[in-house]
């Protein structure tokens, strides 16, 4: 018989002890403390996300959050009850006797996510560095600017009130396992070496054959798509969408969150993303009680102060713990 | 087949603005031969890789591979069809294993798309252990077994030009084009070298044209030598005669002030 390997374990371990987790907690805790883990859980799947667009390719982008927004208000649009539709949203007739069940909803809002990224990458990704996260911080900016004047869809910077309140634990941790799952996948596989050599030097696996647009592409494409189904997952957690919901803030957090775990390193982006959000959300109550606003954010940025200082390369560098690694023969 | 051209290129020509790095360059590679390409610092050398790889467009001339048109082609395409190089100074994925640099090199010709790497499916686990043990006859070849997990930038300066060599060779290449690999490597080092290319070059079949500043590696290795002076072509011939040749002394070393000294 054929032994299973140790690394192979941890990641069962680590699936059903989440499994049972989530379990628990939602016949425990009560609802905020369950909204607070559902945050945590989205932010992973943002910060994992990116991780493979900024951490795997070295593709510095910004722009999570707008990927993020056209997946909430995709998903929005179509889980939205037809009659609250013909309330509030002028859409053309099939949209408007149209409700998906969430499923649908969500893989529809992360591929029409990924789709744009595909769009936008073929001018954008012909830019470098600093260039790069400027363009990327215009896409979020036109983004935005769209969804506020769309009102006919989006109903403006009023936003969307009154959405089935469908996301619970089960749905976002089920994602956190999927994106946990296709990044590690890919990490470790012949793919994910060609993105990260494309990291280390561009020039250098062009001439060992890698084909450096495509591959840029797909990994801004791949990021976005999880980026909109946490999108889609959000909206219907906060049961509202607002365009203000997808702002420069928000990419500031995932960002850090990926530098400060390491660029490239999964359990990095995963350590950090539950680090970050657990201090933001306990916070809030402390900013609120002391009408002193914005304590988590500077902590935050305390934090990412020091880690560039100290330890350049993230809590993890590009590397992942030892035990959840195949050893190599 | 040895006999059969690998590389002709035509009066090719490069211009930087208003610089000219490079003109009226022609060369004729047959399949199997061990080329040098030697000159000055700032001769064209370097522009020259840099054409044949695609990392360059030519301002003029021709590249034509095998008997294809390769003129305006993107680098990784030259790479598929069998052009590999390695770089003057070492451009190598510094964070990653020795073993996933050789990897990396081996993705485009042995690996899965993305589809089938999320799915899992057989074919993707069949390309991954190929590429394990494609990765490990390089690495056994080269003597890089003993430090296949080492991060590269770790690595002192003697092997990181091995593992560059190795990274080139598992493009799995009918042609390599090596850019000074003897530069920074002690005399032990250099020694090993000729020896590993004269290795590579009969184990893989290989066509190989080298830049190099050690004229031992140069004059031990190649059959023929090329000497560029000024971006264009000063001489051609086979070791000995490019020894002899008065021309090649003079760009080397410097135009007598008049020829009543000699």
């Amino acid at each position: 018989m054929k032994r299973i390997p140790l690394h192979q374990i941890w990641y069962f371990v680590f699936v059903l002890s989440g499994a049972v987790f989530v379990f628990i907690a939602r016949s425990t805790f009560n609802e905020y403390i369950l909204s607070i883990i559902n945050f945590v859980g989205i932010y992973i799947i943002l910060a994992v996300s990116l991780n493979i667009t900024n951490g795997f390719t070295g593709l510095f982008s910004l722009g999570h959050p707008g990927f993020m927004a056209i997946g909430g208000y995709m998903t929005s649009v179509l889980t939205f009850p037809v009659a609250k539709k013909a309330m509030f949203l002028e859409l053309p007739g099939w949209l408007s006797h149209l409700a998906l069940p969430f499923l649908p909803a969500l893989l529809i809002g992360g591929v029409c996510a990924s789709l744009t990224a595909f769009v936008i990458g073929v001018p954008v990704l012909r830019l470098r560095g600093h260039y790069l996260a400027v363009a990327t911080l215009g896409f979020l900016i036109i983004v935005q600017v769209l969804i506020t004047n769309w009102e006919s869809v989006t109903r403006g910077p009023l936003g969307m009130n009154g959405l089935p309140a469908l996301t619970h634990l089960w749905w976002v941790y089920a994602w956190v396992v999927i994106t946990l799952y296709v990044s590690w996948k890919i990490k470790f596989s012949s793919y994910g070496r060609s993105m990260l050599a494309i990291r280390e030097d561009p020039l250098a696996a062009q001439c060992v054959g890698t084909r450096l647009f495509r591959t840029r592409v797909v990994s801004l494409a791949l990021g976005a798509f999880f980026a909109g189904i946490a999108g889609g997952l959000w909206a219907h957690l906060v049961t509202a969408i607002t365009p203000a919901s997808f702002s420069l803030v928000l990419a500031f957090h995932i960002v850090v969150m990926v530098v400060v775990g390491g660029s490239g390193s999964i359990s990095g982006a995963f350590v950090a993303a539950v680090l970050f959000s657990t201090i933001t959300e306990l916070f809030r109550p402390l900013e609120e009680s002391l009408d002193a606003y914005g304590i988590g954010e500077i902590l935050m940025a305390l934090i990412l102060i020091l880690i560039l200082i100290y330890r350049p390369t993230g809590i993890f560098g590009t590397r992942e713990p030892g035990f959840l690694t195949a050893k190599s023969t | 087949m040895s006999d059969s051209v690998c590389l002709a290129v035509n009066g090719l020509e490069k211009r930087f603005g208003g610089v000219v790095a490079l003109t009226d360059y022609d060369i004729e590679i047959r399949s199997g031969e061990l080329v040098g390409l030697i000159g000055p610092n700032g001769a064209g050398k370097t522009t020259v890789f840099n054409l044949l790889s695609g990392v360059l467009k030519p301002t003029r001339g021709t590249i034509f591979f095998k008997g294809q048109d390769i003129t305006r082609f993107r680098p990784d395409q030259n790479a598929v069809l069998g052009i590999a190089r390695t770089f003057q100074n070492i451009r190598l994925f510094n964070a990653l294993s020795v073993k996933d640099n050789i990897k990396a090199a081996l993705h485009p010709h042995m690996g899965c798309g993305l589809w089938k790497t999320v799915l899992n499916v057989p074919g993707y686990r069949r390309s991954e252990r190929r590429i394990e043990d494609k990765s490990r006859e390089f690495l056994d070849l080269l003597g890089l077994l003993e430090v296949e997990n080492e991060p590269a930038e770790n690595l002192p300066y003697g092997l990181q030009r091995r593992v560059e060599i190795g990274r080139a060779l598992a493009v799995n290449p009918s042609l390599l084009l090596l850019d000074e690999p003897a530069a920074g490597l002690n005399p032990n080092e250099t020694e090993d070298l000729i020896q590993t290319i004269r290795t590579l070059h009969q184990r893989y079949n290989l066509t190989i044209f080298l830049v190099e500043h050690d004229m031992r590696v140069i004059m031990t290795i190649c059959s023929r030598i090329q000497v560029l002076d000024m971006g264009h072509i000063l001489a051609e011939g086979d070791p000995v005669s490019i020894r002899k040749n008065s021309r090649v002394i003079a760009a080397y070393l410097g135009q007598p002030e008049s020829s009543a000294h000699a």
